[in-house]
């Protein structure tokens, strides 16, 4: 067992999310930086798929109550066992009554801790994801609050030998300007042709309403081309039919402050939504603080699946490298 | 009913596919989607992890490093052509009475606090959509929301919100602006209308829509506890029939304690129709629902 004694600003359990219920509303969750998850999960000798905590902004403060295996991974928010400084990235023994904590944020926004077993909540439909808007998942379907106590799980598979460390080149780096690719498409017919390309030649800068929902950014108004509005659509333009959002797309709501949606989205609405953030690239928006800069890049499709293949190898060489060890 | 569409489909990034089939609103279109994404589903491709109908339009997800996005449209548009005749399309549907109290405390509450954010500050939601749609009165206004049942045209947004579009000839379909700017605060089970669709709120957040009352029923109990909710922690399906019914404050306190006891069942009939019993005739489609749900 794992007692919280501080529940830092918002610590979920996540995994890699609920496939299959988009269509009752009910958004996929998981992990937001999948990439960090799965390094945690393959450091602490898990099975895919094991629950983790998500770490945002400000760590924990958790004591063991039995000896075991943990990896931090992800943004840097630097961990410490008993005080001491340890590293991130690597396998790290700890033993019963020990006391993990994390100092201030250094780089990212989000930190992935695994421990060996995984987290024990209650699958709910096929995930322990934590959906907090509707209290579903992970534990009793919140983030995480004092003196909440966490069972491990049997998603163990291997040992892995405690100092075990990713190679400096799996490690991503967690810049302040972001650079996002994403597919252009989904309505963006409704943008004038000049706004098109501002909404890519702008640095747009993430405000304070950024969560696991979705990311809300500050740049200039955009226009749409005018219309008489579809029936059904609404007045405003930027108002089409209600229809479903893809994760990582990105509406404008009146113009003004794109919203970015992430894992824990709202599944629909009735906003023009412009383009798609690629699947590789969700990692990293997911880093993205407030008040820093993104940037997005158009890629083609054949682009984005090449950035899907590469960061698939670099995780499977990953475990290669581990397992060797 | 030759219905001239031209389908745009959209990658949605590498995981999604969006297909518009219409810009534009109508049952017709909806009906379409309906059939589109049920005959998708009946294939149980393996690498399709999510089939999301919506209004006038439907989404995909699907596993791209196993099926190629193109080859996805292209399956699509065979299916397309193969449901271009509505006519050997089958709904499965349920008749289902909803009790609404329109003008309610709470959704007052909430109306009043955020006439910053309205077209018409000096107005309530229910009288500025009563007139903008030419109706003399909020009661003859709510007259036409409740003589005429609802189609369950999309599931979204949060986990169970059903959106309704009315089973009325165009000409009659009421219409109304969302908020300037969304509101943080909506009741849990709030009845609202945007666009051209009426929501029932599954859970108290955020939202846009103009505010008239609030259901008496929850569409979304995460706990299973009600009878209507053992199979799904959603109660709505698309194709799904709703009549919303106003009644009394004394009728609203009587369903609430029921489904607080746990006891509450929504009344309502199963039933199969086909598009075109609607796109013939809506009124006799519509009056046809009532006397089944109703009486038989």
């Amino acid at each position: 067992m794992i007692k919280v004694l501080k529940p830092g600003l918002q610590t979920t359990v996540q995994d890699n999310g609920r496939a299959g219920y988009y269509e009752t509303g009910m958004p996929p969750s998981g992990a937001l930086d999948q990439y960090s998850y799965a390094v945690a999960n393959m450091l602490a000798g898990n099975k895919k798929g094991a629950a983790v905590l998500e770490i945002t902004y400000m760590g924990p403060e958790l004591s063991f109550e039995q000896d075991t295996v943990i990896a931090v991974t992800g943004a840097a928010i630097p961990p410490k066992i008993n005080g001491e400084s340890v590293s991130s990235w690597e396998t790290l023994e700890v033993k019963k009554g020990d006391i993990l904590s994390f100092d201030f944020v250094k780089q990212g926004a989000r930190s992935y801790l695994a421990v060996a077993g995984g987290i024990d909540v209650p699958s709910v439909m096929n995930s322990r994801s934590t959906y907090t808007l509707c209290g579903i998942g992970g534990y009793e379907g919140r983030a995480l609050e004092g003196d909440d106590w966490l069972s491990v799980g049997d998603l163990k598979e291997r040992n892995i030998k405690t100092g075990t460390r990713v190679k400096e080149q799996y490690i991503p780096d967690f810049p302040k300007n972001h650079e996002i690719r994403v597919i252009t498409g989904l309505c963006n017919y409704r943008l004038t042709d000049e706004s098109k390309q501002r909404f890519l030649n702008l640095e747009w800068t993430v405000t304070p309403e950024a969560n696991r929902v979705g990311y809300r950014l500050k740049g200039e108004r955009l226009e749409f081309v005018p219309r008489e509005q579809p029936f059904g659509a609404g007045s405003n333009p930027s108002n089409v039919v209600d229809l479903g959002y893809p994760i990582g797309s990105i509406q404008i709501p009146d113009g003004v402050e794109p919203i970015a949606l992430l894992n824990d989205a709202v599944t629909g609405g009735g906003y023009a939504t412009v383009a798609t953030i690629i699947s590789t690239d969700l990692n990293k928006i997911a880093q993205a603080k407030t008040n820093e800069k993104i940037k997005f890049t158009s890629v083609t499709m054949e682009e984005a699946m090449q950035a899907r293949k590469d960061m698939k190898q670099k995780l499977e060489e990953v475990e290669r490298t581990l397992e060797s060890n | 009913m030759v219905s001239k569409f031209t389908t745009r489909y959209s990658y949605g990034g590498d995981e999604f596919l969006f297909v518009e089939l219409s810009e534009e609103m109508s049952l017709d279109v909806n009906f379409r989607a309906m059939a589109i994404t049920k005959k998708l589903k009946e294939k149980n491709n393996p690498h399709i992890m999510d089939i999301c109908p919506s209004n006038a339009s439907y989404m995909v997800r699907y596993n791209p490093d196993e099926l190629h996005a193109d080859e996805l449209i292209d399956e699509l548009k065979q299916l397309e052509d193969s449901v271009k005749n509505l006519d050997d399309i089958v709904i499965n549907s349920r008749l289902v009475d909803v009790p609404v109290l329109f003008e309610d405390p709470w959704t007052h509450e909430a109306v009043m606090r955020f006439r910053d954010r309205h077209q018409d500050p000096e107005s309530t939601d229910l009288e500025y959509a009563a007139r903008i749609n030419g109706y003399d009165s909020k009661e003859d206004f709510i007259k036409a929301v409740t003589d005429s049942p609802f189609l369950v045209s999309m599931i979204g947004f949060v986990p169970g919100l059903p959106f309704c579009f009315q089973i009325v000839p165009k000409e009659e379909q009421l219409e109304v602006p969302k908020y300037v700017r969304p509101r943080t605060y909506t009741p849990e089970r709030c009845f609202g209308f945007g666009g051209g669709f009426s929501v029932i709120y599954p859970v108290q957040g955020a939202g846009g829509y103009q505010m008239f009352g609030i259901a008496a029923t929850p569409v979304f109990d995460k706990e299973q506890q009600l009878p209507d909710f053992q199979d799904s922690m959603v109660f709505p399906r698309q194709g799904d029939i709703f009549r919303y019914r106003s009644v009394s404050r004394d009728e609203y306190d009587a369903v609430r304690e029921e489904v607080e006891a746990g006891t509450f069942e929504y009344l309502k009939q199963d039933f199969t129709f086909q598009p075109g019993d609607v796109l013939e005739d809506s009124h006799a489609f519509s009056q046809k629902v009532l006397r089944r749900l109703y009486n038989d």
